[in-house]
């Protein structure tokens, strides 16, 4: 029974990611019926980051083509949520948290790849209309406040998902093999969180973004840790009673095993 | 071996996992206390959300209490009675204790307030115990005649006494609860058994024989940590099976040892150490709380789910 449940999870599963494969496809077919042309195309290697019981993270490649001279950038954005940004004041001797700014919304994972370091060939403009890079992803604290202060909790919001390996850090290398193809490869860290992903690409030719593809990405878990935070989401009070039944049960037996031995 | 946890979201260390399960379930058989005043601090250091390392916590020491209590059972060292009053006051501290967990969590003071609980506590409960086992261990013939069979104080002018004939009591049934409760709010703010702060309480305050105290701290906290698994898991979200199945694996084998090695050693030994560990738990986050910080800001994720 619970063999055959599974199964067709797996086969929903499937379903589900060979439906936003060919989203994305239809998405591209779409754009080249609109211009003629074929400026961009360009694909994950996979569609879906599973997070199995010994993930340890995750490598996707991504590969493409343009139609003709210009650079690439690669935006990877994970799903979106709100945070709240504290900061420590030293009070009567000790640190305390005493300021916190919300900031929604925030992705949970973002990084970038470039053929070239940026402002040596996009408009600042277009970069921050792209959202193309760390200084230019929008943050914006909720509630308003003076400027001096955003900004500073802008940076500690992504400094501390720098430390987290969430935020890339450094711009990551898209590579052109020849005039035309090109390749990246894009890390996930064991970290990562689960979601919705969109990797962006863009091709920029005289400062501007003249092509733009965006492809899914799914983080999902998979197998026994999906089941299990299911589980825990849907039946809380029936997974709390089962943990301490387990528990119980794992204490009597190494109390009754072990005295014999 | 890298393994994902299902809950916390992270992927860890299986063996790290177990190799600490393993030190602190001897620690709990060793001492009779419930270890997670070492475990909750080391999830957090390796990344564990403070949240479901609290909420883990109270599953984990359930198996770890049971294993521990078996032992301490067959030896007859459980005062069942005694136990019962206490948990009387345990639940009540615990349902409080969640309350208070969610309240100061939204404050964004949670983290604070650990840290001042596990100095605080940890600091006096320590000082006082290696000061008197110190003592006693250099002076053994004081301490044979430390324990006195009548010490009045106010606390045995309280109402509602009670025999308990397992400990030879005859006292207040307020005096066990009281400690019971405050143990009881430690498991769901703090994620551990109380039982570092139990087990003093119940050989200085309420008077029981050393013997039986080990025993009857961990039958209540049997009781306390698992209503507290049920309500965090049904209310916050934060119980990971998988994390506790591994800690749990490495501390009831854990247990056994430390309770085998209990016997062979004095009384005063014991306490001595413990109340060493306990102090040099204290320092160090005494010594956190006042030295600056790598990084004077913090994140939190807003609970999207």
């Amino acid at each position: 029974m619970i063999d055959g449940r599974r199964q067709r999870r797996l086969w929903r599963r499937v379903a589900q990611l060979i439906a936003g494969f060919l989203g994305a496809n239809a998405l591209v077919v779409a754009w080249l019926s609109v211009c003629g042309a074929q400026p961009l195309v360009a694909d994950l290697s996979r569609h879906l980051v599973a997070i199995t019981t010994g993930f340890t993270g995750a490598e996707v490649v991504l590969f493409g083509a343009t139609d003709g001279a210009g650079d690439v950038a690669v935006v990877v954005t994970g799903p979106r949520s709100g945070v709240t940004v504290r900061r420590k004041n030293r009070v009567a001797g000790i640190w305390v948290n005493t300021l916190g700014l919300h900031f929604d919304p925030v992705p949970a994972f973002y990084a970038v790849a470039t053929s070239k370091p940026l402002e040596t060939f996009v408009n600042p403009s277009v970069l921050e209309r792209h959202q193309i890079g760390l200084e230019h992803l929008r943050l914006e604290p909720v509630e308003p406040v003076a400027r001096d202060k955003a900004v500073e909790f802008r940076d500690a919001l992504i400094r501390n998902m720098q430390r987290q390996k969430l935020y890339g850090s450094s711009l990551g290398q898209v590579a052109f093999l020849g005039d035309k193809l090109f390749r990246t490869s894009l890390l996930f860290p064991a970290n990562v969180p689960t979601g919705l992903y969109t990797v962006g690409v863009f091709l920029i030719t005289n400062g501007n973004v003249v092509s733009a593809q965006t492809t899914p990405l799914a983080v999902s878990k998979i197998g026994v840790s999906d089941e299990i935070f299911e589980f825990s989401q849907r039946q809380p009070l029936l997974y709390g009673v089962l943990a301490v039944i387990g528990a119980v049960f794992a204490g009597w037996l190494a109390g009754t095993l072990l005295r014999k031995s | 071996m890298q393994v994902y946890l299902p809950i916390a979201e992270i992927s860890v260390n299986a063996l790290l996992l177990l190799a600490m399960g393993g030190a602190v379930g001897f620690l709990s058989g060793l001492f009779g206390v419930g270890g997670g005043f070492l475990l909750t601090p080391f999830l957090i250091m390796i990344g564990v959300p403070p949240a479901v390392a609290v909420g883990t916590q109270a599953n984990q020491l359930v198996a770890a209490s049971i294993s521990g209590v078996l032992a301490h059972w067959r030896r007859g060292n459980v005062d069942v009675r005694m136990g019962l009053v206490m948990l009387v006051g345990g639940s009540a501290g615990s349902a409080l204790g969640v309350a208070l967990f969610n309240l100061l969590q939204r404050l964004g003071q949670i983290d604070l307030v650990i840290s001042l609980l596990y100095v605080g506590l940890l600091g006096f409960v320590g000082l006082s115990m290696l000061v008197e086992s110190v003592s006693a261990l250099l002076l053994p013939h004081r301490a044979a005649t430390r324990h006195k069979l009548h010490q009045h104080s106010w606390l045995h002018g309280l109402p509602f006494k009670m025999r308990f004939h397992r400990s030879r009591l005859y006292i207040s049934a307020l005096l066990p609860g009281a400690v019971g409760f405050f143990g009881g709010i430690l498991v769901a703010v703090m994620g551990i058994g109380g039982g570092f702060i139990l087990v003093p309480a119940m050989i200085y305050l309420v008077g029981m024989p050393t013997a039986l105290v080990a025993g009857t701290s961990l039958f209540q906290i049997i009781f306390t940590t698992a209503a507290t698994t049920v309500m965090q898991a049904a209310t916050n979200h934060t119980v990971d099976v998988m994390l506790a199945f591994l800690l749990l694996t490495g501390g009831v084998v854990g247990a056994q040892l430390g309770t085998r090695i209990m016997e062979r050693l004095r009384g005063e030994t014991m306490r001595a150490l413990l109340a060493l560990l306990v102090v040099m738990v204290a320092a160090k986050l005494a010594v956190d709380l006042v030295s600056p910080p790598l990084d004077r800001f913090s994140i939190e994720l807003t609970q999207i789910r």
